[in-house]
């Protein structure tokens, strides 16, 4: 494609803007920990701020839960087990169900106030957070009754009481996949959402409130790491799901050894994204475009590493990069809006600091030339050529709208490249030729594969990493299992 | 006239080979009596990370062998071993066992082969699944081998103990690395030469023998292997895996069974608890 056509897309892709209203959104001015079935005020009296990315103005107050906190928060959730664990699985079910009915009907308010909070694109949050989450819910709620046919020949039972940290990437549809399956296997839950991302664990907290969730059984505790850190090492805990950077991962295994919590970890990734000569070109394009800027990358399954046939590297980096034209950035709640403001202060130095190590190391930068608003968090779509496997940005996991492209000739080099890395959470492959897709997919070394798409999920579909991007599954019959035991 | 008897040199299991340790060291093995049964090779560290480059050389082409493939290469384990059985129940006997108890524990031993043998194309269909998810997409989850497993043996059933954790390892398409029994590690060799005689690639099964004290921590933290299985009840030695186990976020087992002829020591979960899921996902809309 030659300039002229770039110039006609971006001609043909000018929009008024389209901002998604707030006046039907209710956002309290204090939130405070949600403990054994009522909002409570923390211990020591400590609150934080939840910060609008794209504004860096204030939205909330926020509870800060301390060691004391997560205590009153774990016995709440022990007394509960007792009586929910008791519970027959129909009945367990039918409180899951109502939860998924109570998000539905809010749906519209969880996504307004999830892209506020997070920065990700109002179009996201309402088409794949929240009914992602809502289905969640309806998915594990329907197999709390029926566990024993999941696990021919033994008898499952459910572990006690589960302590699950989530991230700041995908708010309320992390809590869902941590909460559902352990409800739905009779767990109780004490949870902590990431400190720049509370505000639709709290809401949801609301809802599990009106659902009439027996007492205890789920408790929402707030804070940053050492909120994070009481809870992983609380005594009286029986499971540690976490999800979030492979570091704090190792550092969980570790703390935990010695104790018989049980534990299932979702941690980086670097994923490799594959497009072969013989690959339908224009859908490839689309499919790079949304495994890297998909919610600003901020996607531990992203496709941040982008191997393209020599063959058809020039055609492809040219149509990426007209693509990359029309990419808009900026407000969050604009339904235009293809990539948001990312999500914290910290959050965009890290990115900014690894941009700056790319060109550092020799690699050739692109970015279009969009305009970032001026207040707020913001990075434009990145992508460097030029780079090879030895390169950081090619190893080490950005966590957010960069790609780095290396081409390759053969199936087997590239095959070893993709799999050169401590991480495995996901890869794609782009060909239209069947027997190469399943010999990549056979080959690849990661829990997801996506052929000739990317970066979609469903509660049905299993999701979890191999090697060091963790270990444990979530989602599907596959997801049950890290909440059982067996006897 | 009276004959003497020659002694079996016991050695290590390497990529198909027997070797010496490397480090020219050994650890003599007594009966409930005290005498001498065997001085046995007291393997270093290096041994072992030999071993792994060797096991994980192995990996592949053993995991992409056919499940049917698998399948008899685990029934001539058994076949094998069922045509050498006096010598084991006789090998038993010298570590201690009596003569009732090694009988069972060999034909345990023989018929746990070809129980998982008999797995090698079926466990794929009780774990795997296809999802029905909402969007046109086929999606489909299969189980793969997680690769490169250390296994620390359990240090009675000597012979039952090694052969119920290998079985369900090599039929999953793992390659594995071995620490025998630290008292009881003769059985472990004689069942390396009914792996060498029975169609086993060299490399897929590696056999150590030495002290746990020694070679756990580095069984725990080498950087590729992928999973450990350790088998014993020292909680100090559970924790020192644990925690080494986090630097490349290895999987890890523990049974702390101590009787392995017991029904419950044989499923397909055993083989599942060596295996990762992959979930892939393709468009069906034209």
């Amino acid at each position: 494609m030659n300039k002229q056509d770039t110039n006609i897309f971006k001609a043909a892709w000018t929009y008024d803007e389209a901002p998604e209203s707030t006046d039907h959104i209710q956002i309290k001015k204090i939130y405070e920990l949600f403990i054994d079935g009522k909002f409570t005020k923390p211990i020591k009296g400590n609150y934080f701020d939840t910060i609008n990315p794209a504004t860096n103005k204030v939205i909330a107050s926020v509870a800060e839960a301390t060691t004391e906190d997560v205590d009153v928060a774990v016995k709440a959730a022990r007394k509960a087990f007792g009586s929910w664990s008791k519970l027959s699985g129909k009945e367990r079910g039918k409180y899951i169900f109502r939860i998924a009915r109570l998000i539905q009907e809010r749906a519209r308010e969880f996504a307004v106030i999830e892209s506020l909070d997070g920065g990700k694109p109002i179009r996201e949050s309402r088409d794949i957070d929240i009914p992602l989450a809502a289905n969640h819910f309806f998915y594990y709620a329907g197999w709390a009754d029926k566990l024993e046919y999941a696990f021919p020949n033994r008898t499952p039972k459910p572990l006690g009481v589960a302590g699950q940290i989530i991230p700041w990437n995908f708010p309320l549809l992390m809590a869902a996949w941590k909460i559902a399956p352990a409800l739905a296997t009779g767990n109780t839950v004490v949870l902590k959402p990431a400190e720049t991302t509370p505000l639709t664990a709290l809401k949801l907290a609301e809802i599990i409130q009106e659902s009439g969730l027996p007492k205890g059984v789920v408790n929402i505790v707030t804070g940053a790491g050492e909120t994070g850190a009481s809870i992983v090492n609380h005594p009286d805990i029986n499971k540690i799901a976490f999800t979030g950077s492979t570091g704090v991962g190792k550092y969980i295994q570790k703390a935990i050894a010695g104790t018989n919590k049980k534990l299932t970890l979702e941690l980086g990734g670097k994923g490799a994204n594959i497009i072969f000569e013989d690959a339908a070109i224009d859908q490839a394009v689309e499919g790079i475009v949304n495994a890297i800027f998909f919610n600003q990358g901020h996607v531990c399954c992203a496709g941040s590493r982008l191997f393209v046939q020599e063959s058809v590297a020039d055609l492809v980096i040219q149509k990426l990069k007209n693509r990359m034209e029309t990419l808009i950035v900026g407000n969050p709640l604009d339904k235009n809006t293809d990539i948001g403001a990312i999500n914290s202060k910290k959050q965009l130095q890290t990115i900014e600091n690894y941009i700056k190590i790319g060109i550092n190391e020799g690699g050739e930068i692109y970015q279009p030339k969009c305009k970032l608003p001026k207040e707020g968090n913001w990075c434009a779509p990145t992508l460097f050529i030029n780079v090879s496997q030895s390169h950081r940005i090619v190893q080490e996991e950005i966590f957010g709208p960069v790609l780095a492209i290396q081409t390759f000739r053969t199936i087997d080099e590239v095959i070893e490249k993709a799999n050169n890395t401590p991480y495995g959470l996901s890869a794609g492959v782009w060909t239209q030729n069947g027997a190469k897709i399943f010999h990549l997919t056979q080959k690849l070394e990661a829990g997801v594969i996506w052929a000739n798409t990317f970066n979609k999920f469903d509660p049905a579909s299993p999701f979890g990493g191999y090697k060091e991007s963790g270990f444990g599954r979530e989602g599907g019959l596959h997801g049950l299992k890290p909440y059982l035991k067996f006897e | 006239m009276s004959r003497l008897d020659i002694q079996k040199t016991y050695k290590l299991y390497i990529g198909g080979k027997f070797p010496r340790t490397e480090s020219g060291r050994y650890y003599a093995v007594t009966n409930n009596k005290g005498n001498l049964i065997a001085n046995m090779c007291l393997s270093s560290r290096k041994d072992f990370r030999n071993a792994v480059v060797i096991a994980r050389k192995a990996q592949g082409s053993w995991a992409n062998a056919t499940a049917l493939n698998k399948g008899q290469v685990l029934y001539r384990i058994a076949e094998m071993l069922e045509g050498r059985k006096e010598q084991f129940v006789a090998e038993l006997m010298v570590q201690g066992e009596t003569n009732k108890n090694a009988e069972l524990e060999v034909n345990c031993a023989i018929d746990r082969l070809v129980y998982y043998a008999g797995w090698s194309d079926k466990y794929q269909q009780i774990f795997s699944s296809v999802n029905p998810v909402a969007s046109s997409h086929f999606n489909f989850s299969n189980v793969e081998p997680v690769g490169v497993v250390s296994i620390i043996a359990p240090e009675n059933q000597s012979l039952l103990g090694i052969v119920s954790l290998i079985a369900p390892a090599i039929v999953g398409g793992n390659t594995v690395i071995v620490l025998a029994s630290e008292t009881k590690p003769l059985t472990a060799i004689s069942f390396a030469e009914v792996l060498n005689s029975s169609d086993v690639p060299g490399g897929v099964v590696n056999i150590l023998t030495g002290k746990k004290e020694e070679l756990l921590s580095h069984m725990a933290s080498h950087m590729d292997v992928n999973a450990i299985i350790y088998c014993g009840k020292d909680e100090n030695q559970i924790k020192n895996i644990n925690e080494l186990a986090s630097n490349n976020l290895k999987r890890t087992i523990f049974y702390k069974k101590g009787d392995w002829t017991s029904s419950n020591s044989e499923s397909p979960y055993f083989i599942e608890k060596m295996q990762e899921l992959k979930t892939t996902w393709h468009p069906t809309e034209v």
